[in-house]
């Protein structure tokens, strides 16, 4: 432990003091099974934990549907115990729409990465927005199309190579990152907007207090809620493993700012 | 007590649709669904229903995707242009077994093939309607939400610009005895934290406890056993009017089909070998009831206003017992809607006594 800001957080600059215990000893109550096929250092089965845990926190359990974009975290729509709709790649936010609208009682979340919801369902996380649609949409942003072998998406930050750009990207060729959940908060139906990120335990915890405000804006009607969370895929970004962390602090995170940047009330 | 009222096409068809239990519907205007889609936005809330106008056919069909997974009736549709746009989801759909009502208000006939061959990825089928008028689609509007719940699978109500657009004089009175039981596959958050939580997915729904991911070649096979006992277990719907000994036996299908037969009907009141049949439900083709009136004709006349598309299956189902001629051919006013010229009895007439 160490103190920053004020605050006591886990250290992970260097090694840590205790050894790691099994993944299995933390497997959350909704998932049927321990085990994952997702790349060491993969930050998808940290969000998804922080996701299922803030759902069993609010006592959302029994009021929920989970509707899934296609990528490497597809793995868990399997696993889950809460239900899941599967939806196609991009397309979450409208079949959440539908669930949301059909049965109006129930909480509705998407799991999408960032080829899924700002490659090639942009303009659907965007109407979701701007009707104030009353769902929670969790995008899992590591700059690059994991689950085919890390190729440039709408978020790749410039100069970051990956294997459809080998010479890192550059704008005049492959234009900007879309910084999405900078675009979603202008629109006036998203009520909570917030980007976190799960490549120390601070930012785990961060992360983990805006996923909770993302539901209970929900569970308050009080419009649309999102939140971009930064994961490592050290697979994808072709580095060493436990570089990934601050990896995704200088490039990825230097771009796309973690931050709350929209709340109601 | 329902009594006849003089409705157009479209608003029959939204009638019927919520008369059979349909509560959610999704679409974006495209000519001639638009009418569908403003009557549905305006009826459906007075029922407690939800009408959603979509940012394009993409989230419509993605909106009734996730209606119809919460066990509530639900359809879409469009015009031949904005299914092509919701094939992706379409097929996904029939791969996750769930029920959907799909209208294709069509511009002439053009849509044959992507109606009942589809235009998505994957081994699968969709039960699909033709009817030929008004009064005939609100019975197989009802008919469709039936079959789409009996067989969790879509079904797809295959229309035209005359039949969204011509009014006639019709009773909407539901053909249901007992409201429809709320399916146990139903998603509504209820099942989670069981042990046990359901799980809708094109990838299968079945949960693996023992390992993660998906049994795809499993939940293919399951698809394609579900699809066939599907094709053969729905009874074919199909109009016959061919007399004993008729020479010239002539297909139709839809609007089309009304042109064709007074033309038939001439002709035989003049004293022709002449027969009409209409398939009805085009997917199940009626390929038994074609083949047993045409294999004996001297020739079989096709009419579809496109470049023939039906003519296949009526050509698989006489399988060269007799000759299948093509009467048919695209013609559209210049809007490519629909007063198609050639639509006509006269013309139809003589394209007959040619094969006579």
């Amino acid at each position: 432990m160490k103190w920053v800001e004020g605050r006591e957080v886990v250290d992970t600059t260097g090694p840590p003091e205790a050894p790691a215990r099994l993944v299995d000893d933390f497997t959350p109550d909704l998932i049927d099974v321990g085990a994952h096929h997702l790349c060491p250092g993969c930050g998808e089965p940290v969000a998804m934990r922080s996701i299922l845990e803030a759902v069993t926190e609010l006592g959302l359990v029994r009021r929920t549907v989970a509707v899934f974009g296609i990528g490497c975290y597809t793995a868990f729509s399997n696993n889950l115990d809460v239900e899941v709709l599967q939806a196609l790649h991009g397309r979450a936010p409208s079949l959440a729409t539908g669930v949301s609208r059909a049965a109006p009682g129930t909480i509705v979340f998407t799991v999408q990465g960032d080829g899924d919801m700002v490659n090639e369902g942009l303009q659907e996380v965007l109407h979701a927005a701007a009707r104030g649609e009353r769902i929670s949409c969790f995008m899992l942003n590591n700059g690059v199309f994991g689950e085919t072998g890390g190729h440039l998406t709408s978020t790749t930050v410039l100069g970051q190579r990956t294997k459809n750009t080998l010479d890192g990207r550059n704008a005049a060729q492959h234009g900007y990152p879309i910084l999405l959940s900078n675009l979603v908060a202008q629109l006036e139906g998203a009520a909570f907007v917030a980007r976190g990120a799960v490549n120390s335990a601070g930012n785990v915890a961060r992360t983990k207090r805006m996923i909770l405000r993302a539901f209970e804006t929900q569970v308050a009607g009080a419009g649309f809620s999102m939140v971009e969370i930064l994961t490592m895929c050290p697979t994808g970004w072709f580095i060493e493993t436990q570089e990934a962390p601050a990896y995704l602090e200088e490039n990825l995170g230097a771009v796309h700012s973690i931050g709350v940047l929209k709340d109601w009330q | 007590m329902t009594v006849a009222q003089l409705l157009e096409g479209s608003e029959a068809i939204a009638e019927a649709m919520i008369t059979a239990g349909c509560r959610f519907f999704s679409g974006y205007p495209m000519t001639p669904f638009t009418e569908v889609l403003e009557h549905m936005a305006a009826k459906l809330p007075e029922v407690g229903g939800v009408c959603m106008n979509a940012e394009s056919e993409l989230e419509a069909v993605g909106m009734a995707w996730g209606a119809a997974a919460t066990g509530t009736p639900s359809a879409t549709g469009s015009t031949g242009q904005g299914l092509s746009l919701m094939q992706e989801s379409l097929a996904e759909i029939t791969l996750a077994r769930l029920p959907l009502v799909v209208l294709n208000m069509a511009r002439a006939q053009g849509d044959y093939y992507q109606a009942t061959r589809g235009g998505g990825h994957g081994d699968y089928r969709h039960l699909v309607l033709a009817p030929m008028d008004v009064a005939e689609a609100v019975q197989l509007s009802q008919l469709a939400f039936d079959l789409a719940a009996a067989w969790r699978n879509p079904v797809v109500v295959f229309g035209d610009y005359y039949l969204a657009h011509t009014a006639q004089s019709v009773e909407v009175t539901s053909l249901r005895t007992k409201p429809a039981d709320r399916p146990d596959w139903a998603l509504d958050g209820t099942s989670g934290g069981s042990g046990r939580a359901k799980l809708i997915s094109p990838l299968g729904s079945v949960k693996r406890r023992d390992d993660v991911g998906y049994d795809l070649a499993a939940h293919y096979a399951a698809c394609a056993r579900h699809t066939s006992a599907m094709l053969t277990s729905v009874p074919p719907l199909v109009e016959l009017d061919v007399p004993a000994g008729s020479e010239v036996v002539a297909v139709a299908f839809g609007t089309p089909a009304r042109y064709v037969r007074a033309a038939v009907r001439q002709l035989r009141s003049e004293g022709a070998a002449i027969g009409y049949v209409r398939p009805i439900t085009l997917v199940p083709f009626p390929t038994a009831a074609v083949r047993s009136v045409c294999a004996a004709a001297r020739v079989v006349a096709v009419y579809e206003n496109n470049q023939g598309q039906m003519i296949d299956d009526v050509r698989l189902a006489v399988l060269g017992d007799a000759p299948v001629e093509f009467i048919g051919g695209l013609s559209l006013d210049s809007s490519g809607f629909g007063i198609a010229p050639d639509l006509d009895v006269a013309t139809l007439r003589l394209r007959l006594e040619a094969l006579l």
